[in-house]
């Protein structure tokens, strides 16, 4: 029993508890963000053409690999104090690390959606003219008819947003109580010769990506059997 | 294919032995500012020239390099939290503790953060009273505990001010942090100066408490034991005590920094092994 109360003291002597809230909130908001981005670029660049689209292309397809300790650097750049978005503090604090996150899911989001819709929508919406709907209606067919793909792609940037530990460490910084996340956490009890209680920090992380699945594999689930009707 | 990776396994096997017989390699845990002064880097060409053997070091918090050697993960210890060299001694994970150097601890700050003294005990106390911004390692290093303990000698808990910020970070990351977010922060002289001088973008920070005797800090080197892990190069460590420890190589470790600083980062204090 002492045992176990001192293996919660230590983590929360760490601030592992506030970093899972951190994690949680970051994770939501940048997926969130990104998701509206990701979707609609990936939809656009399959359907409209212009000059210059397959450079766009290998671009997003380029930084779907970008390393996130890039990304984490160049966010610090842009907005340290006497960097050009200084003025707006928002070094080590959390909508820091949302705009790095944003920017590392982004691009995989755009490119996972780019890559069903390029397959699928062009015969759906053959199909939809043929049934003499209208660009509206068009439009949302494709939407619901690459549903669970889209899923995929959210839950994969998700899953990319509460793993990454190279951005937050250095935009967010690690500050206890604020900016520390449990990648961070897991990072900084390693740099103290703890591993017990990181790896059981690391057991949460598995285990709330496992619960997410699960939702949306019930919501699809949900979904087929009410469209059966 | 198969014969192929038999013979190929075979003679990674044979070799094994032999490269056990001549391990030239000297396996170190140090502390980060030994790493960020540039330190270790400069001495390990030198090392290798006199003795032979490459020095290959993890640079971590005390903590998490005593932790190493407790674990038999390296060969030699060059650290400095002195109560807990001591403790990895007399529970035998180590053979024995010389002091090789000291460096000091200052106190830094953005301008108008606090007048200069030379008293640690009041600055504190002052940052304390007056709320300042302050970012604190919180990362169970030597420049952590020792922050702690100086809190600690003037019954203060420092998370009692709003304005006070753990960054679990290094001492480069922390002076950074410190830099931005116009904290004070309490950091070894050596780390201190290389930011100061080197980094990309130089720290608007500057000294605002030295020289009190409460801010020494000493290092220390000690051979893990080889009796309780057998595995590990004695010979090794024990050619790096007796070279560290020469007059030669403190003299080095004195002039380390001088051209470039105009102060030395070190200063060598080490009775003869």
């Amino acid at each position: 029993m002492e045992m176990v109360f001192e293996f919660f003291e230590l983590l929360s002597g760490v601030g592992a508890f506030h970093a899972i809230y951190v994690t949680l909130l970051m994770g939501f908001v940048s997926t969130f963000i990104a998701t509206c981005f990701g979707i609609t670029f990936g939809l656009l660049l399959e359907k409209y053409h212009f000059p210059f689209k397959n450079a766009v292309l290998r671009v997003n397809k380029t930084l779907m690999g970008v390393p996130p300790v890039v990304i984490g650097l160049v966010v610090y750049m842009l907005v340290m104090r006497r960097g050009p978005l200084g003025a707006f503090g928002l070094l080590f604090t959390i909508p820091g690390m949302i705009i790095a996150q944003v920017l590392i899911i982004t691009p995989i989001i755009t490119g996972m959606v780019h890559t069903v819709a390029q397959k699928q929508a062009p015969q759906m919406r053959a199909f939809a003219k043929s049934m003499g709907a209208n660009e509206k209606q068009t439009f949302w067919l494709v939407i619901r008819e690459l549903r669970s793909e889209m899923y995929f792609a959210v839950i994969t940037g998700f899953g990319r947003s509460i793993s990454e530990v190279g951005s937050v460490m250095l935009v967010g910084g690690n500050i206890k109580g604020a900016t520390r996340t449990m990648t961070t956490s897991i990072s900084l009890l390693k740099s103290q010769g703890i591993f017990t209680e990181g790896i059981f920090l690391g057991v949460i992380l598995l285990l709330i990506s496992f619960i997410l699945q699960l939702l949306v594999e019930y919501f699809r689930k949900e979904e087929t059997f009410n469209e059966n009707f | 294919m198969k014969k192929l990776l038999l013979s190929l396994a075979m003679a990674v096997l044979c070799a094994m032995p032999a490269m056990a017989a001549e391990n030239t390699v000297l396996k170190m845990a140090t502390t980060t500012s030994t790493a960020d002064t540039g330190l270790l880097d400069y001495l390990t060409p030198l090392f290798k020239a006199d003795t032979g053997y490459d020095l290959e070091y993890v640079s971590v918090g005390t903590g998490a390099a005593i932790k190493h050697g407790e674990n038999g993960d390296v060969d030699i210890l060059l650290v400095h939290a002195k109560k807990s060299e001591e403790k990895f001694v007399a529970d035998g994970f180590g053979v024995e503790r010389f002091e090789v150097m000291y460096n000091d601890f200052i106190v830094v700050g953005p301008k108008d953060y606090l007048p200069y003294s030379q008293d640690v005990k009041a600055t504190l106390k002052q940052v304390f009273d007056k709320k300042l911004n302050w970012v604190c390692r919180g990362d169970d290093s030597g420049t952590d505990k020792k922050e702690k303990g100086i809190w600690k000698s003037i019954n203060i808990n420092p998370a009692e001010n709003p304005n006070y910020k753990e960054s679990g970070s290094g001492m480069g990351a922390s002076l950074s942090m410190a830099d931005e977010l116009r904290a004070g922060i309490l950091s070894d002289r050596g780390t201190f100066l290389k930011m100061k001088n080197d980094a990309t973008v130089k720290l608007d920070l500057d000294i605002i408490c030295e020289k009190a005797p409460d801010l020494l800090n000493q290092y220390g080197v000690i051979a893990v034991n080889p009796a309780k892990y057998p595995h590990v190069n004695n010979k090794a460590a024990n050619a790096f005590i007796e070279w560290i420890t020469s007059d030669k190589i403190q003299k080095v470790i004195a002039d380390f920094g001088v051209d470039k600083y105009g102060q030395g980062l070190f200063v060598p204090n080490a009775k003869k092994k």
